[in-house]
């Protein structure tokens, strides 16, 4: 009967034993690059099914905004976006499945906050969407602000940021709650779905995808408090910052493909343009791929194999798909959003 | 004897010097990777909430209070489950062995239904089975006024405070959520299907001889079981039983699946998250499971001798 351990989750025991008999030079090794190089595919840890951020399709090819992101390092490094492997993470999980190092990169809608990254021994390098809290209710309860929700029961998914921002939101009004929190986010939907909540929370984008999953989507709203920030990023292991600085540019570099104009369509055209910055991002001027340890055309293969980001956003959040999402902060800064990438130069 | 103890003493060290080396090694590359160690966290605040808790909880409580209340919440479900899957367990051996044809049929099914199912799925069809079929707060199914049922539990009058609907939920009494019945009740079923056939193992391994004699003198069927063959039974029932209550009690982890604050939920999960310190919490967590597991053994095995030394004066 060893039913009762998978409840540890093996990742977490699985690291956990590692860590007490492994040779210390084995988790310690810092050539993460060598490493991807070597085994001719990148280990991405991505949502376990996240709406328009990461899942599985209908041929099961894993899809989503932060799917692209994994997909451009696998570019950008192993000259391939499909040279990834996905690692389906729980929220528990994915921190010590990082700090092991079964995954190159967390690539998993993960709030960066100051306890995790100087606690977890981890790196966040950058933010690949700007999210926040909010709160969605049946439409039959007639909620219209969260400020009514005095003595509600409220799901969540347990060990996120969401849990805790909860209790402070409701501690702050000096009101009664009871918090219902399950480890996987089917759950979590389900007993809201069930009426066991009265209300379900976490990040707003992951509120406009469950819904999708809920049994008659139309009888739920969403309401409009926005109550935490939650700037989403991908994340590396703390101690290799030569990975580090190629896990943050290549995300810069797909930002100011959009803000350079240069999309999946027209990347083919981009070496012939007089634009010096467009010259830098697709290497015909300036060695920046030589300086991460990579090749001229890095960057370039970023976009002719994965889009730009706004293209990536289209695809997977954007008015065409089932979440029409509103782009929002996250457009670029000049559009005024909070998107503002770093210069290549 | 000098050599086997000899290689007891060198055996000792070498495993004293395992166990030093891999923590040494921990720490060490915890250090090394920059993630936080050591046992500081568990006085810090905790910031979250949790559904239920028999000692006060607020959010201002420390990690080392959610240690506790997940502690002893997996404590009531298993000593509750302990005590109705014996009862359930023994009742549904003995109605097996019953000359009534459809009696011992019915228990013969629930064992090998109960048996022949994995528990998660057990505990999953409990929750969101029944919970999907019950009413919300405000159209409870009532037993006159002062009991109530709906999907977020089943509310009882407790010491002069009656339940009444305030808003989302109801307030006063004592509120018993889905999640601890849900569990308790696959815990009790799951474990009953086990025991049962232990039960009927033991009974059937007393000679028959026994049971005639009884008859003989004129004892009723009931008569017989309870003063002839249940105290004989016991001695081949009582090891096995251990295994089962130990088991009970570790299955009770599979509470977080369906957000019960046990042990597991509250703190190798949650706290393991807000904290990441995965070394620690899951060192602390085995050791708190093999403490409970040890107590239970002990006691068990002080039964075991006793029903041992009974028998031998009997015979």
């Amino acid at each position: 009967m060893m039913t009762w351990l998978r409840r540890f989750s093996p990742r977490v025991v699985l690291a956990v034993s590692t860590g007490l008999f492994l040779a210390p030079s084995l988790l310690a090794s810092p050539a993460t690059l060598e490493t991807i190089v070597k085994r001719g595919f990148l280990n991405c840890g991505v949502n376990q099914g996240l709406a328009g951020f990461s899942s599985p399709d209908a041929q099961g090819n894993w899809v989503g905004l932060d799917v692209d992101y994994c997909r451009a390092i696998a570019a950008a490094v192993l000259k391939d976006a499909t040279k990834v492997k996905y690692r389906p993470l729980s929220a528990k999980e994915r921190f010590t499945a990082l700090q092991s190092g079964e995954i190159d990169v967390l690539s998993r809608n993960t709030t960066w906050t100051i306890s995790r990254d100087a606690s977890l021994g981890l790196d966040f390098v950058g933010v690949t969407y700007y999210d926040g809290q909010g709160f969605m209710v049946r439409k039959k309860s007639k909620i219209a602000t969260a400020k009514k929700l005095n003595g509600a029961t409220v799901c969540v998914n347990a060990g996120t940021t969401t849990e805790l921002n909860l209790a402070d939101w409701f501690r702050t009004l000096g009101q009664k709650y009871k918090i219902l929190s399950f480890e996987k986010n089917d759950e979590v939907v389900a007993a809201y779905d069930a009426g066991r909540c009265d209300a379900y929370t976490t990040d707003q984008s992951g509120l406009f995808s469950e819904r999708n999953k809920l049994k008659n989507p139309d009888d739920h709203v969403i309401l409009p408090e926005i109550i935490s920030k939650e700037p989403l990023g991908p994340a590396v292991r703390q101690g290799d910052d030569a990975w580090a600085d190629i896990a943050r540019w290549v995300l810069n570099a797909w930002l100011e493909a959009e803000e350079l104009g240069l999309t999946q369509a027209s990347i083919d055209q981009a070496k012939a343009s007089p634009n010096p910055n467009i010259r830098r991002l697709v290497g015909v001027e300036g060695d920046f791929g030589k300086m991460l340890g990579l090749d001229p055309e890095w960057a370039m293969r970023i976009v002719k194999q994965v889009g730009n980001y706004g293209e990536s956003f289209e695809r997977n959040l954007g008015a065409s798909t089932r979440l029409k999402i509103v782009r929002g902060q996250n457009r670029l800064w000049k559009d005024g959003g909070l998107q503002y990438p770093l210069p290549l130069r | 004897m000098r050599k086997p103890l000899l290689i007891q003493i060198v055996f000792a060290l070498v495993i004293a010097i395992g166990f030093g080396w891999a923590a040494l090694n921990v720490a060490g590359n915890l250090e090394r990777q920059g993630i936080a160690s050591g046992f500081g966290f568990l006085s810090s605040t905790a910031g979250f909430g949790i559904i239920s808790s028999l000692i006060p909880w607020t959010e201002t409580s420390s990690y080392g209070r959610a240690l506790v209340v997940g502690l002893l919440n997996t404590l009531l479900v298993s000593s509750l489950g302990i005590v109705l899957a014996t009862i359930l367990g023994v009742a549904t051996g003995v109605a097996r062995l019953s000359p009534n044809w459809l009696l011992a049929k019915v228990a013969g099914f629930f064992v090998e239904l109960m048996r022949n199912l994995p528990l998660l799925l057990i505990i999953f069809f409990l929750y969101f089975g029944v919970l999907r079929l019950l009413p919300s707060p405000s159209e409870s199914l009532s037993l006159g006024d002062v009991i109530f049922l709906n999907n977020r539990g089943l509310y009882v009058p407790w010491f002069f405070s009656v339940p009444e609907l305030d808003g989302f939920d109801f307030t006063g009494g004592l509120a018993i959520t889905p999640e601890f019945i849900a569990l308790l009740a696959a815990l009790v079923l799951y474990t009953a299907g086990f025991i049962a056939e232990i039960v009927r193992g033991g009974i059937l391994a007393v000679p028959p001889g026994q049971r005639e004699a009884a008859l003989a003198l004129g004892l009723s069927r009931t008569q017989m079981l309870r003063m002839v063959i249940l105290p004989q039974a016991l001695r081949a029932i009582v090891p096995p039983l251990t295994s089962q209550y130990l088991n009970l009690t570790k299955n009770s982890s599979l509470a977080a699946a369906i957000g019960y604050p046990d042990l597991v939920q509250v703190f190798a999960g949650t706290v393991l998250s807000q904290t990441g310190q995965a070394v620690e919490i899951i060192a602390i967590t085995m050791g708190v499971y093999l403490i409970i597991s040890l107590l239970i053994a002990l006691a068990m095995n002080i039964w075991n001798e006793r029903t041992r030394i009974i028998e031998r004066g009997a015979a």
